[in-house]
């Protein structure tokens, strides 16, 4: 394990329902290195999401500290956190969320043009992070013309089309079948084994054996923390089904 | 992200509710298409206006014989003969303020060349009168101070009476017309002038010495000067002037007493013209006021339709946001898009108000004048309101939380 890139220490954040408030997080301390493959598992409204919105600093805790990649995201002006978001991590979200009416290549070109990068070294990146993936034939479909798992694999391309340091994903696999989520994980493999940190939450255990360290959460805690040898998935050659 | 990717992303969401974006843009369209309309024929009608008082002459003023408060039993301007050949020379010599006065006695008659013969406005005048009414000579000469002095029967002509006599483009000078049963030698002929402001014909028109006009026309040169006198004043600033100081000359050699009416009376020319610029002032802060209000209107139109499309598109905000787009991105996006919504409300409305104004000048005969003055500023205006109504919807958009905008369904 290298330096730390996600630094977490006892973070909490309470969401203020009704009379009574809500602690989704209850003091969780987490650090993840540079080049690990973290898998997050627990039950439904353990705080999965929850502690994922905050390392990818779409959300805010509500206390403790966050340092990410160096750097101290708590009291980061909004406009800062969007830069992180750009530049720092990735992220990949179970519903995909890419833009409708928009194609593939323009969904991926997104986070460059927020980050000021220009035409053709725009469309460069961008057609190499597709190609990365195994979508290098669909550059201009759009995501209705595109399959689940070819959705999120568009997905994946945006979010690692700026180069980050960490690759984050909330149930990446959660709305696709199980021979396509492998197919998926495989590309986190590859990624990983590129050097990118990559963290992401699961609730089917065949998933979490791709990691090389999963970690459990309950009510809002860490529950166990455990390093293993990941099972490689058979990597993602030429063009998945899918 | 550089300002035309924004706009192609704009054009892109406001395309993909063709009707609704139009709808949207109306009151702009309206308000401008109006404005543009309007102001083309106000424009033109001034235009107009102003061209035929250049063409009766700057600064000048004509003095009427007759009460201004005449009525049926004084006759009307004219119809009395209260102004003397000595007024004239008095208005000449003694106003400091009169530059040139010229006699204008005026008879339609008909003037007769060798093989045809026309009927026109014979004017008995003496030479200031062509400079009075800058007109300059396009052929021969005008006749001379000793011509009118001399009773010569020489004749200046229009060109209409030129174009009916002689055929158009016709060298008339020397050739001897005869108006009545009085030959007349033509030593000139007047540039074309056009028509007045109530079309009629300027140029249908003859002019000869006023001594000769009152032998023959009117029966000899009395004391009274049986038409009117044209008056230049010597800048447009002392024509107001002029007017006074004819007005005080004539009361005290008419021995009026004070408080008795004028026996005759002044038109000021440009005054009249003044008057009608007010009124074309009038109606322009009229339009601007109709402009305001539904350019108003089509703001709000356009701040409620970027509130929808804010709410619609949170989710695409978030995912935005979600990538790396900071506030500002989102601010601009936005405002963009009402930009360009306004802007094409203009535009159409700018195209609209050319078409009604050229519509108008074709089907009605309207003197329309496109300024482009006009159309810039109205176009720019239009992108203005589209900034000041759409900062609120964008701010609002720029303002919103990531997770949320992303959990929005
Ligand atoms: N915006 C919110 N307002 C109030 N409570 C919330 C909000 N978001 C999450 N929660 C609550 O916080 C707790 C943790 O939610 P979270 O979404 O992190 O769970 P999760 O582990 O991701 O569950 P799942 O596996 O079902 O996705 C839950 O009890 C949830 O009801
Ligand atoms: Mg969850």
């Amino acid at each position: 394990m290298g330096e730390p890139v996600i630094d977490l220490t006892d973070v909490t954040k309470v969401y203020p329902t009704g009379d009574v408030s809500l602690r989704a997080l209850d003091g969780v301390t987490l650090r993840v290195g540079e080049g690990e493959f973290v898998a997050i598992m627990g039950s439904s409204g353990s705080g999965k999401s929850t502690l994922m919105n905050i390392v990818g600093c779409l959300d805010r805790p509500t206390g403790g500290t966050y340092i990410l990649a160096g750097r101290r995201v708590s009291g980061m002006s909004r406009a800062e956190l969007a830069r992180v978001r750009n530049r720092v991590v990735g992220f990949v979200f179970q519903q995909f969320n890419l833009l409708s009416r928009t194609s593939a290549l323009e969904n991926v070109e997104l986070p460059l043009e927020y980050a000021g990068v220009a035409g053709r070294a725009r469309r460069k990146r961008a057609t190499d992070a597709l190609q990365r993936v195994g979508l290098g034939q669909r550059l201009h479909h759009h995501p209705n013309q595109l399959s689940g798992g070819q959705q999120q694999r568009v997905a994946i391309a945006r979010a690692i089309v700026n180069d980050p340091k960490v690759i984050l994903a909330d149930e990446p696999t959660g709305a696709l079948d199980s021979r396509t989520s492998v197919d998926v994980m495989a590309i986190f493999q590859g990624l990983w084994r590129t050097g990118i940190t990559v963290v992401l939450v699961t609730h089917e255990p065949d998933i979490a054996e791709f990691a090389s360290r999963v970690v459990t959460m309950k009510d809002g805690r860490l529950l166990s923390d455990v390093r293993q040898e990941p099972r490689a998935a058979a990597p993602a050659a030429g063009e998945p089904s899918s | 992200m550089n300002p035309l990717n924004s706009f192609r992303v704009a054009l892109r969401a406001i395309l993909r509710n063709k009707l609704r974006s139009f709808l949207t843009t109306l009151g702009i369209v309206i308000g401008v298409g109006a404005v543009i309309a309007m102001m083309a024929i106000g424009a033109g009608a001034k235009a107009q206006v102003e061209q035929a008082f250049a063409a009766m002459g700057t600064n000048v003023l004509i003095v009427l014989p007759g009460s201004t408060s005449a009525g049926g039993v004084r006759g009307g301007f004219g119809s009395m003969a209260t102004l003397t050949w000595d007024d004239l020379d008095a208005i000449r010599t003694e106003v400091a303020t009169v530059k040139r006065a010229a006699p204008s006695l005026r008879a339609s008659l008909p003037v007769v060349s060798e093989d045809q013969n026309w009927t026109t406005s014979v004017t008995g005048t003496s030479p200031e009168y062509f400079d009075i009414r800058t007109w300059p000579i396009a052929l021969g000469t005008a006749f001379t101070q000793s011509d009118v002095d001399g009773g010569a029967k020489v004749i200046v002509l229009g060109q209409t009476v030129v174009d009916k006599l002689y055929g158009p483009n016709a060298n008339p000078v020397g050739q001897t017309v005869r108006v009545g049963s009085t030959p007349f030698q033509v030593v000139g002929v007047v540039a074309k002038k056009g028509q007045s402001a109530t079309g009629q014909d300027y140029d249908d028109a003859a002019f000869i010495p006023f001594s000769t006009f009152a032998q023959k026309v009117q029966g000899g040169l009395g004391k009274f000067l049986q038409g009117q006198v044209m008056v230049e004043a010597t800048g447009a600033d002392t024509t107001t002037r002029a007017q006074q100081d004819i007005t005080a000359l004539l009361r005290d050699r008419h021995h009026l007493a004070r408080g008795a009416d004028d026996d005759f009376s002044i038109r000021n020319l440009s005054e009249i013209a003044d008057a009608r610029q007010q009124g074309t002032q009038t109606m322009t802060l009229l339009l601007a006021s109709v402009a305001a209000v539904s350019l108003l209107v089509g703001g709000i139109g356009i701040m409620n339709i970027m509130l929808v499309s804010v709410t619609e598109r949170t989710r695409e905000i978030g995912i935005r946001m979600a990538v790396g787009a900071e506030p500002h991105h989102i601010l601009t996006q936005f405002l963009i898009e009402a930009l360009a919504l306004s802007l094409a409300g203009g535009l159409i409305g700018v195209a609209g108000g050319i078409g009604a104004a050229t519509w108008l000048a074709n089907r009605f005969q309207w003197p329309v004048l496109l300024q482009p003055d006009v159309i810039g500023v109205s176009v720019g205006f239009s992108a203005l309101v589209g900034v000041a109504f759409g900062i609120y919807p964008a701010r609002k958009a720029s303002r919103l939380d990531p997770i949320e905008a992303l959990r929005f369904e």
